[in-house]
């Protein structure tokens, strides 16, 4: 397949671009997951991830952040090959996933949740500014800091997982499921801190299930089915494409 | 009156202070274990006895100051043994059940004593235990309120004790360190997202945890009367039921649990014998309370805390992104190879037993007989464990009440010992149904745990009867049991009774068989995958559960019946007491816990790998010449113990056991032959159109 989009892949290391996956192939064990998907996200753009169940969306997330191996093809990451290195390198590369679901330590309080990822970015010096930020962001965690996330609901452990990656201030912030079980206020509020980096020049990798939401973020839109991106545009051309697309059965070509 | 009394109160503390510090001091090492790794390490009592024969060698043995001891066995050789533990076996179970991991500490409680020994030449030697730390640790007292004297190696332990404790929490409370070490036990995956390295935070948890094994094995030494491994396990089991106070995570809740439980013990045998004077019916048992309170505590803990028992073991977030586990049943066509694989199974089989009934020597019979016997005990573990997925540590009491029954009937009313042998499994199985109705709302390894507390309650009070075993039967063995005759037939020789056994070990086996296939067998198949999804398909997990465990304790009882008729005598130390019987599950599991093959082979391996392997009369058959043997054999019988042992590795990736495993591997290659056979077939259909 292997559909280069507006942003069309370079050989050799492209320092501009925050991740470049090549010709990746991936799975679980014996279950193939993705094909063939090339994909290069430039340093401060933002790309919507579409695509219907078991699309592969949430595996190409994993692979861009070094939960899931690839098994042919290559990961780079600011310029650096990352195929094989465990998933904290690519953390420390600069990339930020937020896993879809309850992704917190449920036996951590929440407080602890994110000092986790703060002390490591900001050092002990920083901790106290990086939590403030967190709590002004979802204020609704400051009230529970010393409550264990498990006992959090839905809602607010899934702020958790967003607040730990937007205070981190990565290169690229990947956001699965981003409004999953959000308040709707909650979700004006993540969109309008995903702006903000946004401009800072934080690249996004955002999977939703609110379509026009993502579309009003992305700059770009990438459409995957049966484990291969489809269809790579602009979000205006999205936009069209989208209604026709989503709501017809999906083809195979 | 009341001043003594509270003189009493106050002595008994003081008494009960020094073991109940060496409860709290392992209870400490349990829990720093388990919030650091997620393991229910098991085998904590093992790496202690590691270094504390360590330091027993270099410092008593070879007479090297006590700094170096202490340095070479607690400061390298325990966090070495961490650092190995971690990274060849537990990293790689860290997103295996609970379940997978406890077995794998079992285990290694059999084997790396038995590897500790081998390497360093050491035989446990009554009396042969190391000094203490501190010089003249065990001559020097300290008296308080002169009621009691602490000795230098008490205080100490007390010391270390207390500062571990403190220093332990205040890591865990304080630092970025401990806080890591608990994240990565919750999800090492989603540490990893926070750009920590999962890896190295687990291998120095498990250096600091197993420094801290080791630390607890030399400061606890001095108190056994014999540097022997079983003391260390059940130590640990005591230890647990401290834990189990603060819930198996609070540091500070397992330190008070410890001296709690030393200090109950002490109040309980001061007070108890004074009670008995008054109350005759306390008189029986009122030396055996007291070993068995911390087993009561734990099994009470265990029942009657909902909280513990809803301390579940919080699910991995991340867990989707590990590859699902292969499907271990590989439907088997029934091909040419395998009829003559089958056959020549069968026939190699009928040729041994030929070789053994004709030619075996009375060594062997003896063997055999004591391997069919106990094979029809491990048959109660394919059924407890391998249907219906629990891990009972317990088959060895309920196998101890068949045999004790069968004693005690023939003993005291001349019954036939198979009368006496239906009859002890009847009534094994009906211990084992009482005993599983307090366990129905526990799971996974707080069965394990529970059934483990059972077994050392049953080792500490229910053996002593002098309606069970009496204390000087189970210490001498002269608790004789007769042969039976059945009609003509009188079994006094082992060749006419291993000939009884094996028929009863056929009819078992089929029956084993017959039941995994039956109704009631799928059921406890169903509960054993999915308790919820078998409740929605009208299953009672309840039912199954009192079903499973009642049929497993019936079966071993009957099988612990045949033992002591086949040995003539009760031997509940070396056959039936809770760490021997550990090494059974270990064997089962090992070979494979889902069908009787794996049962029998254990069996056989249990009593005969020892005598035709490891004593090299198998290679000195096969060269025809026992002189040929080459010099390198025999080897020590431990081996048997470090193999097995080592060989539940292989449980959490593969719990149906080594048979199946290559069982499946045989039906998956020829899958995939016939795969190409189809493809040459299609082939030939192209090329022909």
């Amino acid at each position: 397949m292997g559909l280069g989009g507006a942003a069309p892949a370079k050989n050799g290391a492209d320092v501009s671009a925050a991740l470049e996956l090549r010709r990746v192939y991936a799975g679980y064990g014996p279950f193939r997951a993705l094909f063939d998907v090339n994909l290069t996200i430039a340093a401060g753009e933002a790309v919507a991830l579409v695509g219907s169940n078991g699309a592969g969306k949430t595996s190409l997330a994993r692979v861009a952040s070094g939960l899931v191996t690839p098994s042919e093809g290559s990961v780079v990451v600011n310029g650096r090959d990352l195929t094989r290195a465990p998933a904290y390198r690519y953390a420390r590369a600069g990339v930020a996933h937020a896993p879809e679901g309850r992704s917190v330590f449920a036996t951590l309080t929440v407080e602890e949740n994110l000092e986790l990822s703060i002390h490591r970015i900001r050092g002990r010096k920083g901790l106290k500014a990086g939590l403030e930020q967190a709590y002004a962001l979802y204020p609704i965690l400051g009230e529970r800091r010393q409550q264990l996330a498990g006992t959090l609901s839905g809602g607010e452990q899934r702020m958790l997982t967003m607040a730990r990656v937007l205070v981190d201030a990565p290169r690229l912030l990947i956001a699965d499921e981003l409004s999953l079980g959000l308040a709707p206020l909650m979700v004006q509020h993540t969109y309008e801190a995903l702006q903000q980096l946004r401009q800072s020049g934080v690249a996004l990798l955002v999977i939703e299930q609110h379509v026009t939401h993502a579309l009003a973020l992305c700059d770009r839109v990438v459409i995957l089915d049966r484990g291969t991106p489809t269809w790579i545009g602009s979000s205006e051309q999205a936009r069209t494409r989208l209604q026709t697309v989503l709501h017809s059965p999906p083809t195979s070509n | 009156m009341f001043a003594n009394i509270g003189e009493d109160i106050v002595t008994a503390v003081l008494q009960g202070a020094p073991p109940g510090t060496v409860y709290a001091l392992v209870a400490l090492g349990f829990v720093l274990a388990y919030k650091t790794s997620g393991v229910f390490n098991l085998a904590f009592g093992a790496q202690a006895y590691a270094s504390a024969v360590l330091y027993f060698k270099t410092h008593a043995e070879w007479g090297w100051p006590v700094l170096p001891s202490l340095a070479v066995s607690v400061f390298v050789l325990a966090p070495l043994v961490g650092f190995l533990l971690e990274s060849l076996i537990f990293r790689h179970l860290r997103t295996a059940p609970p379940v997978s991991s406890l077995v794998v500490a079992i285990g290694l409680t059999i084997a790396i004593p038995s590897i500790v020994d081998l390497a360093l030449d050491f035989q446990p030697r009554n009396g042969q235990i190391p000094l203490g730390i501190v010089p003249n640790g065990n001559s020097v007292y300290y008296p308080v309120f002169d009621l009691y004297s602490f000795s230098r190696d008490e205080l100490m332990a007390m010391g270390v004790a207390t500062a571990a404790m403190l220093a332990l929490a205040a890591m865990f409370r304080f630092t970025m360190v401990g806080l890591k070490m608990r994240a990565v036990v919750e999800s090492p995956r989603l540490t990893e997202l926070n750009g920590l390295a999962a890896d190295r935070i687990s291998i120095s948890a498990w250096m600091l945890s197993s420094l801290f094994a080791g630390l607890a094995g030399v400061l606890i030494a001095p108190r056994f009367p014999t540097l022997a491994p079983g003391r260390f396990f059940d130590i640990v089991v005591v230890a647990i039921a401290a834990a189990a106070v603060g819930a198996l995570v609070s540091l500070p809740r397992a330190y008070i649990g410890g001296l709690a439980l030393g200090v109950a013990i002490a109040l309980f045998n001061t007070f108890i014998p004074r009670w008995a004077n008054d109350h005759s019916w306390l008189r029986p048992m009122q030396n055996n309370i007291t070993p068995a309170l911390p087993f009561v505590v734990l099994f009470l803990v265990l029942v009657f805390m909902p909280g513990l028992r809803r301390a579940r073991f919080a699910a991995d977030p991340l867990a989707g992104v590990d590859p699902p586990p292969r499907s271990t049943v590989i439907p088997a066509p029934i091909s040419a190879s395998e009829i003559v694989r089958r056959t020549l199974g069968t026939t190699l089989l009928v040729v041994t037993l030929i070789v053994l009934f004709t030619r075996g020597d009375s060594a062997f019979l003896y063997l055999a007989g004591q391997g069919a016997a106990l094979a029809v005990v491990y048959l109660s573990i394919t059924i407890i464990t391998g249907l219906a997925g629990h891990i009972s540590l317990c088959q060895g009491s309920f196998a101890a009440v068949g045999a004790f029954t069968t004693y005690q009937l023939a003993a005291r009313y001349d019954t036939s010992v198979l009368v006496g042998a239906v009859a002890g499994a009847l009534v094994a199985a009906a211990v084992g149904a009482l005993l599983s109705v307090p366990l129905i709302r526990l799971s996974g390894v707080w069965i394990a745990i529970a059934t483990l507390a059972f077994a050392f309650f049953f080792d500490a009070v229910m053996v002593k009867f002098s309606w069970t075993g009496a204390p000087s039967g189970v210490a001498t063995g002269d608790l004789v049991v007769p042969r039976p005759v059945i009609g003509p037939w009188d079994m006094a020789s082992d060749k006419s009774f291993l000939a009884f056994l094996l028929a009863v070990l056929a009819i078992a086996t089929v029956a084993v068989m017959l039941l995994s296939r039956s109704t009631t067998g799928r059921m406890l198949r169903a509960t054993r995958g999915s308790e919820i999804a078998a409740q929605s398909i009208g299953i009672s997990p309840t039912r199954a559960r009192v079903l499973a465990f009642s049929l497993a304790a019936g079966l071993a009882g009957l099988g612990g019946a045949l033992l002591v008729i086949q040995q003539e005598s009760v031997n509940y130390d070396t056959n039936f007491a809770p760490f021997a019987a550990l090494f059974w599950l270990v064997l089962v599991v090992t070979f494979g816990a889902r069908a009787p093959e794996g049962a029998i082979a254990g069996a056989a391996t249990f009593t005969l790998f020892d005598k035709v392997v490891l004593q090299g009369t198998f290679i000195g058959w096969l060269l025809r010449s026992p002189d040929r043997v080459p010099g390198l054999l025999p080897v020590s019988p431990k081996w048997r113990l470090v193999l097995f042992g080592l060989g539940t590795i292989q449980y959490a990736s593969h719990p149906e056991g080594v048979l199946e495993m290559a069982r499946a591997r045989r039906n998956r290659r020829r899958a995939e032959d016939d795969d190409h056979d189809d493809d040459h077939v299609e082939l030939a259909l192209e090329a022909s159109v």
